[in-house]
C-alpha cells in the first residue's frame, strides 16, 4: 500500500506532469493562456488575485527551502533548528494566510459573480478543489507545527529525505509512511494535483514572462518567420528577405 | 536609415454618413465567434461623444501610450518592465465588460412560440456572458447621432478645456462621425506592454498583430493601447485585434472595412518611413510638434538615395513604385490633408484622417448666407471657432493651426470647384489663397471626390516567392479540418485563418443544425438557458 502511495503514484504523476506538458504544449499553444476573468469583475481580483499568486509564490519558495535544503546544510550554516523552525513557521504561516485569504476571495468571486461563475468549466471546479485541499493539508500541517503539535517528528529528516530520493531513484516509503497522516494525504494530494496540472490552465504558471526584461520593447517579425524564432529587433539587414534567399518554414 | 514600408490608411471624415456598413462588415468577417460577441474591430463614433469603450481618450485614467519621463525619455504611460510584472495578477488599468458594454441578444424563441393571446409577446433582452435577462443599459454605439449626448455629452475626454464652447442645445450642435480601426502604429504601445512578446509588427507591411499561439492573456496590451483597440477574447482567453485584413492586403486587395465603405472615404496605400527615427521622433518635447515630426518621419519615394537605400535593404522594386502611387501619401506628404489621431499618444498611429469641414458647411448654410461662396467659408472657420478647437484635440494634440489649414484648402476646394461644376473659369485667386494652383486644386478634388478604386487602394501584393508562407494561399502544408480540440474552443493545433474560416464555413453548411457548427453560435437556437452555442467553453 505505502509503495503504491509513496512510490509508484508519485513516478506516475510526475511522469504525466512532464509527458503532459510537453505534449499540451505541441498540441495546444492556442488554448496555453491563463484564462483571466479579469474582463468580467476586477473589483475583487484587484485584492484576492494579487493575495493569492504573491502568497503561493512565497510558500513555492518555502517547500523548496524545507523539501530541497538537506538538514545537515542549514546546520552546516550554524542556522539552529530552533531558528529554522521560527523562520519557517513565521514565513509559512505568513505565505498560508496570503494564500488562503486570496483563494477564498477568488473562490467567493468565482461563485457569486454570474458571468465569472458561467465562464467556470467543470476542470476549473475540478482543478480548484483538488487545489483547495492539498492547501487546507498543508495549512493544517503548518499551524500544528507552529502550536507544536507536531514536535515528536522533524519532516525534514523524513518527508523532504524521502521527497528528494524520488529524484535520486531511490524512494523509500517508510520515511513518510511514518509521519502524521496529513503530512501523508498532502504529499500525495499534491502529486496528484502535478498530475492533473498540465490539463488545466495552471499551464501559465510556465509561461512566467521573464524574457520580457530582456527583449527590445517593440518586436518586429516578418511575415513568412517561422513560430518559435527568437524574439526581438531583427537586424538592420533589410526589410525583406532577398528574393533568392527567401527563407522557408 | 533603415527604410521600412508600412501600409496606412486616410479616412476622409467629411464623407462619412455614419451608416456602419464597415463596422458591419468587419464584425461579419472577423469578430462573429463567441467570447467576441463585444468586440468591434471598426466602430464608428459619434463625435462629440464617449466613444467605444467609454472615455479612451482619457488617458489619465487608463495609461494607455507612451509618456516622456523627467530625462525627456520615452516610458510607457503605465510603467515599465517591471512594474508590469509586478501588476501581472491584476492589470489596475484594464476596462471591464461593463467599460464596453455588456452583449445581449433577445428572446426570440418567446416571440415565435407565442400562442394567440390578448396581449402581444415581447422579446426579452439576454445577456450573452450569463444567458441572464438583463436591462440594458449601454452599447458599443449609444450616443449615436448624438442620441443622449445632451445627457452623457460632457464626459466627452475631447472637451477638456473647451467646455463653454461646444453647445448640446438643439440646433446649436454641430456632429461628425469617427470611423476607427486600429492604428498600426510605427511605436505601438501595446507591442511593448506584451509579456510574452506575442504582439508583432510585421517587418514587410508594418501590420501589427497578436500571435494567438504565443499570448498568454497577461492583458497588458489592453491597457497599453491608448486607442484601446486590442480586446480580450473571453472565450479564448486570448487579445485579438484588427488585422488591417492583412490575408486580403497580401494579395492585393483591400480591407473589408473599405472594400465596402458606402462612402468610398477609405484610401490605403505605402507609406516609406526611416525606422531609425521613429524614436526620436516619437520623443518630441512638445505633443503639438508630434504631427510635423511624425510626417518628418516619412520618407520621398521619388528621392533618388531613398530609392538606392530602399532598393538596398531589399524592399522590391514594385513596392517602391506603389509607395510612389500611394493616395495615402499623396494626402498626408502633398496635400497635407490628413492628420493623425491623437498625436499625443506618442504611438506614431498610421490611419490618419481628413477632418469634416461639412460640419462648418451645415452651420454656416443655417445662417442663411451662401455656404459655398470662399469669403464666406473662410470667415465661417474662423468665427464657428467650436469645431476646430475640438478638431485640434482630437488630430493635433489641440493645436488648431494645421486643422485651420486643412479646413481652408477644402474649403477653397468647394468654392473653386463650383465655378467650374457651373461651366465658368476657375477662380485662380482661390487656389493662390491656400498655396495651390488650379491645376493642383483639380488634381486634389479628383483624389478626394472621384478617384477609382485602382487609385483609392495601391496596394502591392507580396511577392510570389514568399507565396508559399501567405495566409491566403496556404500551399506550403496539408491542412487537416480546423475543428476545436480537446480544451474546448480556440484550444488544438494553429490553423491558417482562411483555412479555418473555410472549413468552418463548410462545416456550417453541412450540420445538420447550426448548433452544431464550429465555432458559431447560433442565437437563433438558442433557449436562453445557458450559453448560446453549447457549453460554458473551456
Amino acid at each position: 500500500m505505502k509503495t503504491i502511495a509513496f512510490v509508484i503514484l508519485p513516478y506516475i504523476c510526475l511522469a504525466v506532469f512532464v509527458v503532459g506538458h510537453l505534449w499540451r504544449y505541441r498540441y495546444d499553444k492556442l488554448g496555453w493562456t491563463t484564462r483571466s476573468s479579469q474582463l468580467y469583475e476586477s473589483r475583487l481580483l484587484r485584492i484576492g488575485s494579487p493575495l493569492f499568486h504573491f502568497g503561493t509564490l512565497f510558500a513555492i519558495l518555502g517547500h523548496a527551502m524545507g523539501l530541497l535544503l538537506p538538514k545537515k546544510w542549514t546546520d552546516g550554516f550554524g542556522i539552529s533548528q530552533e531558528l529554522y523552525h521560527v523562520i519557517a513557521v513565521v514565513g509559512g504561516l505568513a505565505a498560508g494566510v496570503a494564500v488562503v485569504a486570496g483563494m477564498t476571495i477568488l473562490v467567493y468571486r468565482r461563485r457569486t459573480n454570474a458571468t465569472v461563475f458561467s465562464a467556470t468549466t467543470r476542470n476549473d471546479k475540478l482543478m480548484y478543489a483538488l487545489l483547495g485541499t492539498t492547501i487546507a493539508l498543508g495549512m493544517w500541517n503548518t499551524i500544528g507545527t507552529a502550536i507544536g503539535a507536531n514536535d515528536h517528528f522533524n519532516y525534514r529528516e523524513s518527508v523532504s529525505v524521502w521527497f528528494r530520493q524520488i529524484f535520486w531513484l531511490q524512494p523509500n516509503p517508510d520515511l513518510i509512511a511514518n509521519a502524521p497522516i496529513q503530512f501523508q494525504l498532502h504529499a500525495v494530494l499534491a502529486f496528484l494535483l502535478f498530475a492533473l496540472w498540465p490539463f488545466t490552465r495552471l499551464v501559465h504558471v510556465f509561461s512566467a514572462p521573464i524574457g520580457y526584461f530582456t527583449r527590445p520593447y517593440i518586436v518586429y517579425r516578418s511575415a513568412g518567420e517561422a513560430p518559435g524564432a527568437p524574439l526581438g529587433s531583427r537586424a538592420p539587414k533589410g526589410t525583406w528577405e532577398s528574393p533568392t534567399g527567401a527563407r522557408r518554414r | 536609415m533603415r527604410v521600412m514600408a508600412q501600409m496606412a490608411m486616410v479616412m476622409n471624415l467629411d464623407k462619412c454618413i455614419g451608416c456602419h456598413t464597415c463596422t458591419v462588415t468587419c464584425k461579419q468577417a472577423w469578430t462573429n465567434r463567441t467570447g467576441l460577441e463585444y468586440v468591434w474591430f471598426n466602430n464608428v463614433e459619434t463625435r462629440p461623444g464617449l466613444g467605444y469603450p467609454r472615455r479612451y481618450e482619457d488617458q489619465e485614467q487608463w495609461k494607455g501610450g507612451w509618456e516622456l519621463n523627467r530625462t525627456g525619455h520615452l516610458k510607457l504611460k503605465a510603467g515599465g518592465r517591471f512594474q508590469k510584472l509586478l501588476n501581472i495578477f491584476s492589470n489596475p488599468k484594464m476596462p471591464g465588460i461593463q467599460d464596453y458594454y455588456e452583449p445581449w441578444t433577445y428572446d426570440y424563441e418567446t416571440l415565435l412560440n407565442a400562442p394567440a393571446q390578448k396581449n402581444f409577446p415581447v422579446a426579452q433582452p439576454k445577456s450573452l456572458l450569463t444567458g441572464k435577462s438583463m436591462s440594458i443599459k449601454w452599447g458599443s454605439n449609444w450616443d449615436d447621432d448624438l442620441g443622449g449626448t445632451h445627457v452623457t455629452g460632457k464626459d466627452d475626454v475631447m472637451l477638456k478645456g473647451i467646455e463653454d464652447k461646444v453647445k448640446f442645445e438643439f440646433e446649436q450642435t454641430f456632429m461628425f462621425y469617427l470611423p476607427r480601426i486600429c492604428e498600426h502604429c510605427l511605436n505601438p504601445s501595446c507591442v511593448a506592454s506584451c509579456p510574452s512578446g506575442a504582439i508583432y509588427k510585421r517587418t514587410e507591411d508594418g501590420i501589427v498583430l497578436v500571435d494567438q499561439n504565443r499570448c498568454r492573456g497577461w492583458r497588458m496590451c489592453i491597457s497599453g493601447c491608448p486607442y484601446k483597440k486590442i480586446y480580450f477574447n473571453h472565450k479564448t482567453g486570448k487579445a485579438e485585434k484588427c488585422t488591417f485584413c492583412y490575408p486580403r492586403i497580401e494579395v492585393g486587395i483591400p480591407t473589408v472595412c473599405s472594400e465596402t465603405c458606402v462612402g468610398r472615404l477609405r484610401y490605403i496605400g505605402l507609406m516609406l518611413y526611416d525606422a531609425d527615427a521613429v524614436l526620436a521622433a516619437a520623443s518630441t518635447k512638445d505633443t503639438t510638434g508630434l504631427y510635423e515630426a511624425q510626417r518628418g518621419v516619412f520618407l520621398d519615394p521619388f528621392d533618388p538615395e531613398v530609392q538606392r537605400e530602399a532598393e538596398r535593404q531589399g524592399i522590391p522594386i514594385d513596392w517602391i513604385e506603389a509607395a510612389k502611387k500611394s493616395p495615402v501619401r499623396r494626402l498626408i506628404m502633398d496635400y497635407k490633408l490628413a492628420l493623425p489621431l491623437h498625436p499625443e499618444y506618442r504611438t506614431m498611429p498610421m490611419v490618419w484622417y481628413i477632418p469634416p469641414l461639412s460640419p462648418i458647411v451645415d452651420a454656416l448654410s443655417r445662417t442663411g448666407h451662401d455656404a459655398e461662396d470662399a469669403g464666406n467659408l473662410f470667415g465661417a472657420i474662423d468665427s464657428l471657432r467650436i469645431p476646430i478647437e475640438y478638431l485640434a484635440n482630437l488630430f493635433t494634440a489641440g493645436e488648431v493651426a494645421p486643422v485651420r489649414r486643412v479646413l481652408d484648402k477644402m474649403a477653397a476646394m468647394r468654392a473653386y470647384m463650383r465655378d467650374i461644376n457651373l461651366g465658368r473659369e476657375g477662380n485662380e485667386e482661390i487656389a493662390a489663397a491656400v498655396g495651390m494652383d488650379g491645376a493642383e486644386m483639380y488634381e486634389m478634388f479628383r483624389l478626394l471626390a472621384i478617384a477609382k478604386y485602382d487609385e483609392r487602394y495601391v496596394i502591392p501584393t507580396t511577392h510570389t516567392e514568399q507565396a508559399h508562407a501567405l495566409e491566403e494561399l496556404a500551399t506550403e502544408c496539408p491542412v487537416g479540418e480546423g475543428s476545436s480540440g480537446l480544451f474546448g474552443s480556440g484550444s488544438g493545433g494553429p490553423v491558417p485563418v482562411a483555412i479555418q474560416t473555410r472549413a468552418e464555413a463548410k462545416a456550417r453548411f453541412e450540420a445538420d443544425s447550426t448548433s452544431e457548427a464550429p465555432g458559431f453560435a447560433d442565437y437563433r437556437d438558442w433557449d436562453g438557458r445557458g450559453l448560446p452555442g453549447g457549453t460554458g467553453g473551456a
